[in-house]
């Protein structure tokens, strides 16, 4: 069973996010960047589905050069190939459109891709591969089991599971919980430094024209400390609440 | 000049403190507490492949660098120091003298389980009259049939009692000094070989230290490792390159200790504000902070120093010293910000203290650092 799983490199949820001087994205100096945490879910449900059914995984990432880091931390976890697509992605449909392209020439029987990144929480890559190739999606899963011709899944919905069966080839999405993603062994991340990685260029014409346009891009807005009343009876603290509330917050 | 780690070295470093944060920060303020010892915690980093790191592949390493490694220390010292200690004296000294001087045979039959993490390795130098001064070895080694047997006392020998293989100095050639002293490798319950985890410490309570007593235990001719009388001069190079670790122990306590300290400063309020608004505090940060970086930088170059083959005995004692003192200070300082607080084991910092202590004493003392560094200077 070969899967290919579609990884992205984001900020480390720890870095301290500034917007650049464009004001639509943010500024890349001193942003140290990791794998998105939900593909390591994918990755690792994808090396577990290699483990009992054989075949291959190949990670995919769009993206330039320093997007290598984020595959060669799945080649260090044991993914076996990996490959780079450099496209001009300016939303998620042209890069979904660059992904569908290279993934049809790869004819996986499974992919996997985090639910969502959690840089731009957008969620849409998966669905919008998914339908591009006309393949069943089920989304945010949390547990998978496959056969030769397809498979079941269970996922997460308000309040409860549901449980879906689909047929391969087929999109999914990973959520938390799916698995405990294995760490990159310290002989893995050695050998996957001497893997190569393929990269494959699709031109404007796949990609097509993006249908979405960052405008902006701001940080919120820092709130001022908060007020504790305290030492007051309670009706005290309620006629110095409904003053502050009046003319301090003017809310009442 | 290129002061970047590569992509490889920031993914050791991210998976090793992430393996650190989940496998290793639990429990070590109880492990601490108790002096427990848990080798189920070297099991697992011998499967992440620690053990063997800067090994080379063909022998049960990972093939990696020893800055790389550097890295690794670091990290784990940052969450345990006491973890930090046994995986530095087993990877530097147990597996680096087997790496750097053991025979082909000796290396297939120790290094390569030693570096896949089977067992763990241990050096045993220092006795009870032989600190310092390693000319002061008591423990002799007679020449008898197809063998030596050797008999006397170690001290203070880190990972000796779980050790699946001790390398154990002793005089051969009484009358030549230093250059009578021969090392042998001695595998675990070989007769006569007793080593037990006796000492009560101050610090690193969760690494082992045993006191080894060796009662005519015989050891076959090929036990010997680095030749006749090279049991020192032959092992400089393994003690140099221990030094590094040493270092990066003490850059993990620093760390920890500038760490602890900006998370209490930002939580703590005194006079109304958080006393990390204070200057008075804000200096002793960025004192650590300075210092962290200072003492990371010089472990890192001596580290690089080895991997290019250069000479590093210089800066690795410059190291060694310095980052040992700089953890004295960070923790000491850590302590002060901490007030009250830091003075009770409920937090983490008075062990960050009683941890660093220990670096200014093993494997060379600051003292003995000194020397070294002003013999470097040509000093006599």
């Amino acid at each position: 069973m070969n899967v290919v799983v579609l990884v992205k490199q984001v900020p480390d949820t720890a870095t301290r996010i500034k917007v650049s001087s464009g004001g639509v994205e943010i500024d890349p100096r001193g942003v140290n960047y990791v794998m998105n945490p939900y593909d390591e879910f994918a990755v690792e449900e994808a090396l577990r589905v290699k483990e009992l059914h054989g075949g291959q995984v190949t990670v995919l990432t769009v993206g330039g050069e320093k997007a290598d880091e984020a595959l060669r931390t799945a080649l260090a976890m044991g993914a076996d190939e990996a490959v780079r697509v450099s496209a001009d992605a300016k939303d998620p449909l042209t890069t979904a459109r660059a992904i569908a392209s290279v993934v049809r020439e790869l004819g996986p029987d499974l992919v996997i891709a985090g639910k969502q990144a959690v840089d731009d929480d957008q969620g849409q890559v998966g669905s919008l591969v998914a339908a591009l190739l006309d393949w069943p999606q089920v989304t945010v899963v949390t547990e998978l089991e496959l056969s030769p011709e397809g498979g079941v899944a269970e996922r997460e919905v308000e309040g409860g599971v549901e449980v879906v069966e689909f047929s391969l080839p087929a999109v999914l999405t990973a959520q938390k919980g799916l698995n405990e993603p294995r760490y990159a062994s310290l002989p893995g991340i050695m050998k996957a430094k001497r893997k190569e990685i393929r990269q494959v260029a699709v031109d404007a014409a796949v990609t097509g024209e993006p249908v979405l346009r960052t405008t902006a891009l701001h940080v919120p807005e820092e709130r001022s400390a908060g007020i504790i009343l305290r030492d007051m009876d309670a009706a005290a603290l309620a006629k110095e609440l409904v003053r502050l509330l009046h003319e301090e917050a003017k809310l009442i | 000049m290129d002061f970047a780690l590569a992509p490889e070295d920031r993914m050791v470093a991210e998976t090793v403190r992430d393996f650190a944060q989940t496998e290793i920060a639990p429990g070590a303020a109880e492990r601490d507490r108790d002096g427990i010892f848990d080798l189920e915690i070297f099991r697992k980093m011998g499967e992440l492949g620690l053990l063997g790191l800067p090994i080379a592949e063909r022998y049960g390493g990972a093939g990696g660098t020893y800055l790389q490694y550097a890295i690794a220390v670091e990290e784990v010292s940052r969450v345990c120091a006491s973890t930090g200690l046994s995986f530095a004296a087993h990877v530097s000294l147990g597996v680096g003298s087997l790496n750097l001087l053991g025979s082909e045979q000796q290396k297939e039959r120790y290094l390569v389980p030693a570096a896949r993490g089977e067992f763990l390795a241990a050096f045993g130098l220092t006795e009870p009259g032989a600190g310092s001064d390693a000319g002061g070895t008591r423990t002799v080694a007679r020449a008898v049939e197809g063998g030596f047997v050797l008999s006397g006392a170690k001290s203070f020998i880190t990972n000796a009692v779980s050790a699946g293989v001790t390398v154990v100095t002793a005089v051969t050639d009484p009358g030549k000094g230093t250059r009578g002293i021969t090392a042998f490798l001695v595998p675990r319950g070989t007769e006569g070989f007793h080593p037990s985890a006796a000492y009560d410490k101050m610090g690193m309570r969760a690494s082992e230290t045993a006191e080894i007593e060796l009662r005519d235990v015989f050891v076959p001719d090929d036990a010997m490792i680095g030749g006749r009388g090279e049991g020192l001069h032959g092992f400089l190079e393994v003690l140099d390159a221990g030094r590094i670790s040493i270092g990066a122990i003490g850059v993990g306590i620093a760390q920890a200790s500038l760490d602890a300290s900006l998370r209490y400063a930002g939580e703590r309020e005194q006079f109304g504000s958080k006393i990390g608004s204070f200057q008075a505090i804000q200096f002793k940060l960025a004192d650590m902070a300075m210092e962290v970086e200072m003492a990371r930088t010089l472990v890192q170059k001596a580290a690089w120093l080895k991997d290019q083959h250069q000479p590093f005995g210089q800066v690795s004692a410059m190291a060694k010293l310095f980052a040992s003192e700089a953890a004295m200070r960070a923790a000491s300082q850590a302590i002060q910000i901490h007030g009250g607080s830091g003075y009770i084991r409920e937090y983490p910092v008075e062990r960050y203290l009683r941890d660093a202590k220990l670096l200014e004493i093993g494997e060379g003392t600051s003292e003995i650092q000194r020397l070294v560094i002003a013999r470097g200077l040509g000093l006599r």
